[in-house]
């Protein structure tokens, strides 16, 4: 009875198992813990949120391995971390710790600005950012088993992740009302590999599971993210960035759950204190746009 | 009969598509109304601690329990073993279960992600062919009751052999997920040898 571990069946099956489930960024153990008695189905351990890492600046790397062991220690259920798109050293040190996920991030500063990760490489299995179809077809030809949408990670505004959503979703559709013989044309123009085009074409939906990521801050974001079609949520920066993380983290994920229970929404929406104070995108100068940073 | 799939968090699509294959026209429950609806319950594979803690803030816990313990035949993977077991080990301080299977499941037991792993197994329902088991951060059951049947067990990897498929009365439970493989025969079996017949005997169809 030989038993098989690393395979893309169990990389992209893990995802499955986060369906419907929301994702907190946390810096610590004591967070780790807030996320997991909420009900998260996972944690991103990282050692600055990504509103830290904007009002910071400089380069942001991947986290101390003590920090992420102190996280894993605190917790039962998965525990996911970034790495710098490009730096498969990390990713190893990463994998070598037991991590459950890696995020090949743009939250943090590119380490290649022409190569990802040669995901297939890994046991670990990887979530990457897509901001269309295109790039996560190309992200999944490298290994991803799991895709978000990018949004602007540390903002508090939900409308890159809104229009990354609405890009991948319509391209998708567009893509299933496609005769077989104009799928080619198809995936030279989004420069993905034919193969996926057609798989995508053929089942209407990515071959692995689409979360979203980015701007996200209150239940109603999450449930909004949701009905357009998202398998679960990364919020990052905002719960830990707002008045009362504990009693966010549990509306955000009972909002996700009932996405189309406008009742419960309502329930869960009120009194929860001051939201993450938020950057509106626009104001944001072009290099400092995270989500613009993969390709 | 009318099977339900418990859809507050996990991989509830799956386990729709794998009853849709048996013959039966499953429903989604995560309220009340569809709880009281249904014969027979799936519980899917997810985080544990997050579907018993939806449950309960949706008042679902208690009336989940109670419908097992009366005797509603339910069939839970992965997380849906943890739920159905009555004694969980490494679980966060205060985890429920539903209950209703007379043994003891330790959480996470095979290991982290990098130690799920896939593996054809021998499973006890007659048939000779094996079981294609893809387990993720999957649970094994460590203790049995008396009146537990073992149908499928996996030597881990310090040569111990832990049930991973079980089944005591109307339950079964499995660590494995047989809603990712396409191989619909442990749905098939909980459908035709467990819910079909307890709802004969109980008088209903």
């Amino acid at each position: 009875m030989s038993q098989v571990t690393g395979t893309g069946r169990v990389k992209r099956g893990m995802a499955e198992m986060l369906k419907g489930g929301v994702i907190m960024d946390v810096v610590n153990a004591e967070q780790a813990k807030i996320a997991e008695d909420a009900g998260a189905v996972a944690v991103m351990a990282l050692e600055r949120v990504p509103a830290d890492i904007r009002a910071q600046g400089g380069v942001a790397r991947m986290s101390d391995p003590d920090m992420i062991e102190k996280i894993q220690a605190a917790v039962s259920i998965p525990v996911m971390a970034k790495a710098r798109i490009g730096h498969f050293v990390e990713a190893r040190i990463l994998e070598s710790l037991g991590v459950d996920y890696i995020d090949e991030s743009e939250v943090l500063t590119p380490a290649d600005y022409e190569n990802h990760i040669d995901k297939w490489d890994f046991k670990v299995p990887f979530v990457c950012g897509a901001t269309n179809l295109g790039e996560a077809l190309r992200r999944i030809n490298e290994g991803a088993a799991m895709i978000r949408s990018k949004g602007e990670a540390g903002t508090g505004d939900v409308s890159n992740a809104m229009q990354h959503m609405r890009k991948i979703g319509g391209e998708i559709r567009r893509l299933s009302s496609m005769r077989e013989d104009e799928l080619y044309v198809a995936a030279k123009e989004m420069q993905a590999p034919f193969e996926l085009v057609k798989e995508v074409a053929a089942n209407g939906k990515l071959p692995v599971v689409l979360f979203t990521a980015g701007g996200i801050a209150t239940p109603a974001d999450a449930a909004l993210m949701m009905s357009m079609g998202a398998d679960g949520v990364f919020i990052g920066s905002g719960i830990f960035k707002s008045g009362n993380p504990a009693q966010r983290a549990a509306a955000c994920v009972k909002a996700t759950t009932f996405f189309d229970d406008a009742k419960v929404l309502a329930q869960v929406s009120r009194g929860l204190g001051d939201a993450m104070v938020g950057i509106n995108v626009a104001d944001l100068p072009a290099p400092h746009r995270l989500a613009e940073r993969g390709w | 009969m009318k099977v339900g799939v418990l859809a507050l968090q996990g991989d509830v699509r799956e386990h729709v598509s794998s009853l849709i294959a048996c013959g039966v026209d499953p429903i989604s429950v995560r309220r009340i109304e569809e709880l009281n609806s249904i014969d027979a319950l799936v519980i899917p594979g997810g985080e544990s601690t997050t579907i018993a803690q939806l449950a309960e803030h949706y008042e679902l816990f208690q009336p989940i329990r109670k419908r097992i313990a009366d005797g509603m035949p339910a069939y839970g993977s992965c997380a849906g073993m943890i739920l159905l077991a009555d004694r969980i080990l490494d679980a966060i301080e205060g985890q429920k279960t539903f209950g209703g299977l007379d043994i003891t499941v330790r959480r996470n037991a095979f290991g982290r992600q990098v130690d799920s792993f896939e593996s054809d197994i021998d499973f006890n329902d007659g048939g000779s062919q094996k079981v294609h088991a893809v387990f993720i951060r999957a649970p094994w059951v460590e203790e049995i009751g008396k009146n537990v049947k073992v149908l499928a067990t996996v030597i881990s990897p310090d040569g111990q052999s832990h049930p991973v498929a079980v089944q005591e009365g109307n339950l079964l439970a499995t660590s494995f997920h047989p809603e990712l493989t396409g191989d619909h025969r442990i749905h098939r079996y909980f459908i035709e040898e467990i819910a079909r017949p307890a709802l004969v005997r109980g008088g209903r169809r």
